[in-house]
């Protein structure tokens, strides 16, 4: 395989020979096509009689040399099979140049949020329509996901909980002793934990366990056509596969946020314990300053939460595009998403709060 | 109600600015088994995706069993889907259940049946499929060929009068899919069951299809209709001339 130039008067040839295949094409592309452009206001003649066989790649290169050139490129000792290949080649539209986008994921995110209003519509409508369908809801469904996502979330939820109150208390203590508050970590630390991290870290545990599940699982469907199947059984995907797993979610986050609580407050003890505090000082500030409704708010907080996180997951799957990446893809989606409207929402619910005077 | 089965008015389906087809009208009568045919990506399992209700049309009515599929109120729209049974090509049994989950489920949620009947009947449409032996294996335990019987027992679960299959013959052997016909046919003498069928298997087009229409994918519609039989013999188009004599299509 080999490539000469020759320049016959005006006319600039490319002698090509040998073999055409994908190896050799592959070494003469950026030589033929750089040619070929440097040709560009000269009559270009391909000359192949001197090739002994041809592929596919073969016909890509022509063509390739005939677009860097630009105006019409004379074919000389072609066989009528690489002419036919060419002209076949030819009605192929273009490749469309590819723009790359830097705000790509700005634009996304944007042309998520007419879905995402779409699928809480639905989902309320679903949830209204629930009395109706109550054959689809599936209790065992529920039990599936509580289990899956709250108590194989728990091991992980005590670890995450203990090791922040532990944290917490540590790094507190130091300051707080210069002043001889050192007491007052506990209260820090209970408030902290029961109104703000709590709630905060079960979501944050939810979303990176069964946010993301939710979605792998609803895209996977999507992309098996499942989804497709469930319509045309008249089986509704938001009642069947959507209200299940938000129940669920609503069931479990109280739990795995208790837990977390109280895993946190025993680090927080052990802290304080170690550093000479007795226990019964320790047990006495929590009660004395933490007020039910501390509870009871993070609670309520730790639900919203959960339902979101799994909204966002279950839609992220149900608006999974094509192919396995898709499914990569919402799943990402489902934990980002998920974790960012946390915050989000916690910011809100620090104002609201702070508004109602709790 | 109308006396078709289906009744396809004008569709056409464009997704951006590549149009698939357009204008593409039939029906379907009560009782027969109607043909889908066309060269690979001409439409056919789009077309199909729209009769069932699952894209509307960029243009055009789909009527099944009476019903517009994107029209009227949704309980009515339900309706028409329980009365409706649909095999996809790629099966899309559901992965998390069993073959006999799979087929129990539309049973579960609409016959009013008791639990024992409900499984008795899953596993007879199992049998009648020739997977009587694979009730218990997960869809990711069993072959392409077996997954598609298992969307067959699925369709037919509900004994639905109509049901949509898109190649279900793709993939399968000889014997297996003139099985396949035999049941097709069986269902429509015993049953009066409507299919409409999207294959291009010659053999199994010949011994079924009451009628079909042929799609084809540079005219963006239909090309041919009518009684396979006859347009084997007589079609002078000649991509409907070359499909039925297997020959190539001269460039
Ligand atoms: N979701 C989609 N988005 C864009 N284009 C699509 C989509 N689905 C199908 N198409 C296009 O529609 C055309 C018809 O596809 P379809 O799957 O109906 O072909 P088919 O006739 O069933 O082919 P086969 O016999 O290979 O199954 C194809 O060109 C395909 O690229
Ligand atoms: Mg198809």
């Amino acid at each position: 395989m080999g490539l000469t130039v020759e320049r016959r008067g005006s006319a600039r040839t490319l002698v090509l020979s040998g073999r055409l295949d994908a190896a050799s094409v592959a070494r003469l592309w950026s030589e033929v096509v750089r040619e070929a452009a440097a040709a560009r206001r000269r009559a270009l003649i391909l000359d192949l009689a001197g090739i002994s066989s041809w592929d596919a790649a073969g016909t890509a290169l022509l063509l390739a040399a005939e677009r860097a050139h630009g105006g019409s490129v004379e074919l000389q000792g072609a066989s009528v099979e690489v002419a036919e290949a060419l002209a076949r080649l030819r009605q192929a539209p273009r490749p469309a140049p590819a723009h790359t986008d830097t705000l790509g994921w700005l634009y996304r995110g944007l042309a998520a949020i007419p879905g995402g209003i779409a699928f809480i519509g639905e989902a309320a409508v679903a949830a209204v329509r629930l009395p109706r369908r109550a054959r689809l809801f599936r209790v065992a469904d529920v039990l599936r996901h509580a289990d899956e996502g709250g108590v194989r979330g728990l091991p992980l939820a005590l670890l995450l909980g203990f090791l922040i109150g532990l944290i917490l208390a540590f790094q507190s203590l130091v300051p707080m002793r210069r002043f001889g508050a050192d007491i007052y970590v506990a209260n820090l630390g209970a408030i902290g934990l029961l109104r703000e991290l709590g709630p905060l870290l079960a979501a944050v545990i939810l979303a990176g366990r069964t946010g993301s599940a939710f979605a792998a699982e609803i895209g996977t469907m999507k992309v098996n056509q499942e989804i497709d199947a469930l319509i045309t059984l008249d089986l509704d995907p938001m009642t069947f596969l959507v209200l299940p797993r938000l129940a669920a979610s609503l069931l479990v986050m109280p739990a795995l946020t208790v837990v977390l609580e109280l895993a946190g407050l025993v680090g927080m003890a052990v802290v304080l314990m170690s550093s000479g505090i007795p226990f019964a000082a320790i047990s006495h500030q929590v009660t004395a300053w933490v007020a039910p409704a501390d509870a009871i708010g993070g609670l309520a907080k730790a639900m919203v939460f959960g339902l979101v996180v799994a909204g966002i997951g279950c839609a992220s799957g149900l608006s999974t595009g094509v192919g396995p990446r898709a499914v990569g893809q919402s799943a990402t989606a489902a934990v980002v998403g998920g974790i960012v409207a946390t915050i989000l929402l916690d910011g809100l619910f620090a104002v609201v709060f702070y508004k109602l005077g709790w | 109600m109308s006396a078709h089965a289906v009744e396809v008015v004008g569709v056409a389906q464009a997704f951006g600015a590549r149009t698939v087809f357009h204008d593409v009208s039939f029906e379907v009568e009560t009782g027969e088994v109607f043909v889908i045919l066309g060269g690979s990506g001409c439409g056919k399992s789009v077309l199909l995706s729209l009769i069932v209700g699952l894209r509307k049309p960029t243009a055009g009515r789909v009527l099944v069993l009476g019903q517009d599929m994107y029209a009227g109120d949704a309980a009515a729209h339900g309706v028409a889907l329980r009365r409706i049974g649909v095999m996809f090509q790629s099966g899309a049994l559901f992965g998390s259940m069993t073959l006999l989950e799979n087929v129990l489920l539309p049973l579960e949620m609409y016959a009013k049946l008791p639990r024992e009947a409900r499984e008795a009947v899953a596993r007879a449409k199992l049998a009648q499929v020739g997977l009587a032996d694979a009730a218990d294996l997960m869809p990711a335990e069993i072959s392409g060929g077996m997954a598609k019987r298992a969307a067959i027992a699925r369709a037919m679960a509900l004994d639905p009068p109509v049901i949509f299959l898109d190649e279900p013959s793709a993939g399968l052997d000889p014997i297996t899919s003139a099985g396949l016909d035999a049941l097709i046919l069986e269902l429509r003498r015993t049953q009066g069951t409507t299919f409409v069928v999207v294959t291009h298997e010659l053999d199994s087009i010949l011994a079924i299809a009451d009628r079909c229409i042929m799609l084809d994918r540079a005219a963006q519609g239909v090309i041919a209709r009518g009684d396979p039989r006859r347009l084997r013999e007589e079609s002078t188009n000649p991509t409907v001339h070359a499909f039925f004599h297997r020959q190539a299509l001269a460039a």
